[in-house]
């Protein structure tokens, strides 16, 4: 669509990025049909198209972003399911992102919305407070119900509610360095700890390395790296992602270039996404730009990887397995039969739920900042999901086990997790407590 | 040197009241439904098509006929222009507001009342979108046929607006040929009741008349449709020829011959570039034009009627013919197809014509048209529904050079005039709105139009509805 700019403007390469977004648009509305936000609010200023709209206005006019639109673009998910439905190709992503970063540096949110976001970004991507921070939402819990009821408050009580009874323990097995392997070597890969879903479900990780032990894949675990960045990212705290974004590109780099790595492993799709992006998050950094290139075309998501090993079919099970695909991994990496084909290699039997493209309301820390709209898009995913009568849900992404797991009685696991089992580990916890499933 | 469309000027006693009027509203409706910050409004300024925009004077977005009900009687008492919005996927400005106006949206009402399996219908509010009513019915075996392009995002209020059609029209009629009643919201705001679930009602044909009205007769708020089991096959076979002028007069001895495929959609050589870069649905490359032609019903059936397509094909120097062996590869065949309109935006901005002509004329308006494109120095992507002669000559342009806009807006008027000339009209599908309502005089004699507006004035003596659409703006009476 027809855009206005000056030169002068366009000499900032976060417009001129922009401004070449917009010119694909051409204001077609498919975008609205799938957009979760849309869906539920029924406000095209809650749509993809809305919000290119907004955004293009503000930039345009170079001006500071204000409340409505600050608004309608924190109301945006980050699903980017408009992206996959989008037939011209609108880089929707990246003009998200420079729209949040420019709220962030532009407008001044209400002070408690301003506390909130601050407080977590300084707790979640770092795991020993966050991982205090749990302990203490147990004693912040019984007064969640009375935060509920002041809106402002709203997205501490779905902190508290969100957290879960007991942390989990710190789980020993996964240790920093290299694993054991066995069998002959065929590949070496770095895996990322990252932050939120080591405190939350370690099990994921130790899971994945337990099962690339099995076929001779060796994993390191290098010292120093974190988290990827994404959840600041997605707050439009750009200089502090760009920080983590650096961290681990340093920490990797170091590895790549003492051993070589074949790829980068991620267990998280939400970090997936954004560490793919290292590349173009860095792309205006001289320093960095090359490195961070390299580390985004090695990134791949631990079911990408799997699948080129060629794993061997296994028996049927005679367990359903409902697959939620995260947003981050439809959208964001458009990693859609993988995870698939290789739970059913593995002997699973796979349902996909109806409205598998939108969002189940987790998006990072959307959940907290949006508990009222989280909430009905939990209800909707975990009815359609519950329509497919599982035995167990399976997703690739710890937000989205947190957020379904926390509406729904059925066990929800990693994909990963299951692979594991069926790979010769033990049983997922998870599932032990379940009942055996009855014949189908 | 040619004018952009104008627009009615603005009702200067409405803009001096806009305040008193947000007040009204948001006494009729929830805070939620009345959208009236200049900020919030910029994004309801145009619809698909986007060469033109004017900012509304407010947004509502009711979430029941009675709001839209005590809206409309509002309006009317203060002679308020409104305009009906549905998921503002025109592509002839049917849902470009005024400064004027109030821009009445159904997007919330989008629930699907009922389905009657026995009846062989579904009743839904009528911001539904297209594709919903036939995901909802897919599992039992029916489907709603009418299928705009824009059928994920498009509602079906805005389809019975425009009376829209689709790809497969051609064997199972437009969405006039598909709707059985509408609840509609007069002028003054009374609700009325037109058809139902049979096949005809007593008295005028007022639906007949409601459908492709372009929101001007009042706002339809429920409709009441057909369903249709789906056939026992589909298969969608590309033909690949070297010309478009061979692929059109193919076109034209297909249905000459007396076969009626459920689809025969034509794209022509940029126009599969194109699709083939979004949609990945292997369509030959080494075409010069291209006609997807969907056959169903059992084995047998598709293979006889393929037969004969084959034949009347090979007449045309066919140079591939290739069926399509599972149904992924026939969604991607119809996701190219359909997502042609914005995978344009990957190379160019555009404007899309609507100009349906008689099957005989297709090759010829074909090359006139590339004829009046050359001329202009612009480019043009050709991709429409062959079967029933409804062209949709994609002008490609850059947006961002105003006199390459209106040369693009000056080669269309030219080509619509073409299809008229050649015995066709203006508009096959996406109506007149305001892209085409100044080339109504050439479609139509002057006794001609004021008969229409005659009609239109015994529903909406006062113009509010849509005022800027379909009629000419001079001569109105």
């Amino acid at each position: 669509m027809q855009t206005s700019f000056t030169p002068e403007q366009l000499e900032d390469p976060h417009v001129a990025e922009s401004e070449k977004i917009l010119r694909r648009c051409v204001h077609c509305g498919f975008c609205t049909a799938t957009c979760p936000t849309y869906v539920t609010l029924g406000n095209e200023l809650d749509s993809p198209r809305g919000r290119i709209y907004l955004i293009k206005d503000m930039l345009e006019n170079g001006r500071a972003a204000d409340e409505e639109v600050a608004t309608h673009i924190d109301r945006c998910l980050s699903c980017l399911s408009c992206v996959t439905t989008c037939p011209s190709g609108v880089d929707y992503m990246h003009l998200v992102d420079h729209a949040r970063v420019h709220i962030e540096n532009t407008y001044r949110r209400p002070l408690i919305d301003r506390l909130i976001r601050s407080l977590l970004a300084a707790v979640l991507p770092y795991p020993a407070r966050f991982r205090t921070a749990l302990t203490l939402a147990k004693f912040g819990r019984p007064f969640a119900p009375l935060l509920k009821q002041v809106k402002a408050l709203r997205p501490l009580a779905a902190m508290l509610y969100l957290a879960p009874q007991s942390a989990p323990v710190r789980q020993e097995t996964v240790m920093r360095g290299a694993q054991p392997i066995r069998g002959i070597r065929r590949g070496r890969v770095a895996i990322l700890s990252g932050c939120a879903q080591s405190v939350l479900d370690p099990g994921i990780n130790s899971a994945t390395i337990r099962l690339l032990a099995r076929f001779g894949i060796e994993v390191i675990l290098p010292e120093g790296e974190g988290c990827c960045g994404a959840l600041v990212h997605h707050m439009g705290r750009e200089e502090e992602a760009l920080d983590f974004a650096r961290r681990n590109v340093d920490v990797w780099t170091r590895e790549i270039d003492n051993k070589s790595l074949d790829a980068i492993i991620i267990t998280a799709s939400g970090c997936g996404t954004t560490i793919k992006d290292y590349g173009h998050m860095l792309r205006l950094d001289p320093a960095y730009a090359e490195k961070a290139a390299r580390v985004s075309a090695l990134a791949s998501d631990i079911t990408e990887y799997l699948s080129t090993l060629d794993l061997p079919r296994q028996e049927q099970r005679r367990l359903n397995v409902a697959y939620h695909s995260a947003c981050s991994m439809q959208h964001g990496q458009k990693i859609t039969l993988a995870p698939k084909l290789l739970l059913k290699n593995a002997g699973f039997t796979v349902r996909d739920p109806a409205e598998g493209h939108l969002c189940c309301g987790s998006a990072g820390t959307y959940n907290i900042l949006q508990p009222d709209i989280s909430a009905e898009l939990k209800a909707r995913k975990v009815k359609n999901i519950e329509a497919t009568k599982p035995d167990v849900i399976a997703t690739g992404n710890i937000g989205c086990m947190t957020q379904i797991g926390s509406g729904t009685a059925i066990p929800i696991v990693h994909t990963v997790e299951l692979l594991d089992w069926a790979y010769g580990g033990e049983k997922p916890a998870k599932l032990t407590f379940a009942k055996e499933p009855a014949k189908h | 040197m040619p004018q952009p469309i104008q627009f009615l000027p603005p009702k200067q006693d409405v803009l001096s009241r806009r305040a008193t009027i947000i007040d009204d509203l948001r006494g009729l409706l929830p805070a939620d439904c009345v959208i009236h910050e200049a900020r919030e409004l910029v994004p309801f300024e145009t619809d698909a098509f986007i060469s033109y925009r004017r900012m509304p004077l407010a947004v509502v977005l009711p979430r029941t006929t009675s709001q839209v009900a005590a809206v409309m009687k509002y309006c009317h008492r203060y002679g308020i222009p409104v305009v009906p919005r549905g998921a503002g996927t025109s592509l002839s400005g049917g849902a470009i507001p005024q400064e004027d106006a109030v821009v009445l949206g159904l997007s919330r009402m989008s629930r699907i009342i009922e389905i009657d399996y026995a009846n062989r219908t579904a009743t839904v509010q009528a911001g539904v979108t297209n594709l919903s009513i036939s995901e909802a019915v897919a599992v039992d075996g029916f489907f709603y046929a009418p299928d705009p392009s824009s059928q994920l995002a498009c509602t079906i209020g805005g389809n019975i607006g425009m009376n829209s059609g689709g790809a497969h029209c051609l064997k199972y009629g437009v969405t006039t040929n598909n709707l059985l009643g509408v609840k509609l919201v007069l002028v003054d705001g009374q609700v009325i009741e037109l058809g139902g679930k049979h096949l005809d009602a007593a008295g005028y044909d007022l639906l007949g008349l409601v459908c492709g009205s372009e929101g001007q007769l009042g706002i339809v708020t429920e409709a009441t449709v057909r369903l249709i089991a789906k056939p026992e096959g589909a298969r969608p076979v590309l033909f690949g020829f070297s010309t478009s002028e061979e692929a059109g007069a193919c076109v034209a001895d297909i249905i000459a011959a007396g076969i009626i495929p459920v689809a025969i959609e034509f794209m022509d050589k940029p126009a599969i570039e194109i699709c083939e870069a979004f949609a990945k649905a292997g369509y030959p490359l080494d075409v010069g034009a291209l006609l997807i032609v969907e056959v169903e019903g059992s084995e047998a059936e598709m293979d006889a009627t393929l037969e004969n397509i084959v034949e009347i094909a090979r007449r045309h120097q066919v140079m591939t013919v290739r069926e399509c062996q599972s149904a992924t590869e026939a969604a991607l065949i119809w996701k190219g197809r359909k997502s042609a309109f914005g995978a344009t935006g990957r190379i160019a901005d555009y404007i899309c014509m609507d100009g349906t002509v008689p099957l005989g004329k297709l090759s010829y308006v074909l090359k006139k048209t590339s004829e009046i494109i050359d001329r202009f120095g612009l480019r043009v992507a050709n991709v429409f529904h062959a079967g029933d002669g409804n062209m949709h000559p994609l002008i490609l342009f850059n947006a961002n050079d105003p006199e390459e806009a209106m040369k693009a807006e000056e080669a269309g008027n030219e080509i619509l005039k073409l299809c008229v000339d050649a015995g066709g009209c203006l508009t096959g599908e996406h109506g007149v709105g305001i892209e085409k309502r100044d080339l109504m005089r050439h479609q139509y004699t002057p006794a001609e139009l004021s008969q229409q507006m005659a009609v239109r004035a015994a529903f909406d003596e006062g113009w509010i509805l849509n005022p800027s659409k379909v009629f000419p703006l001079e001569g109105r009476g």
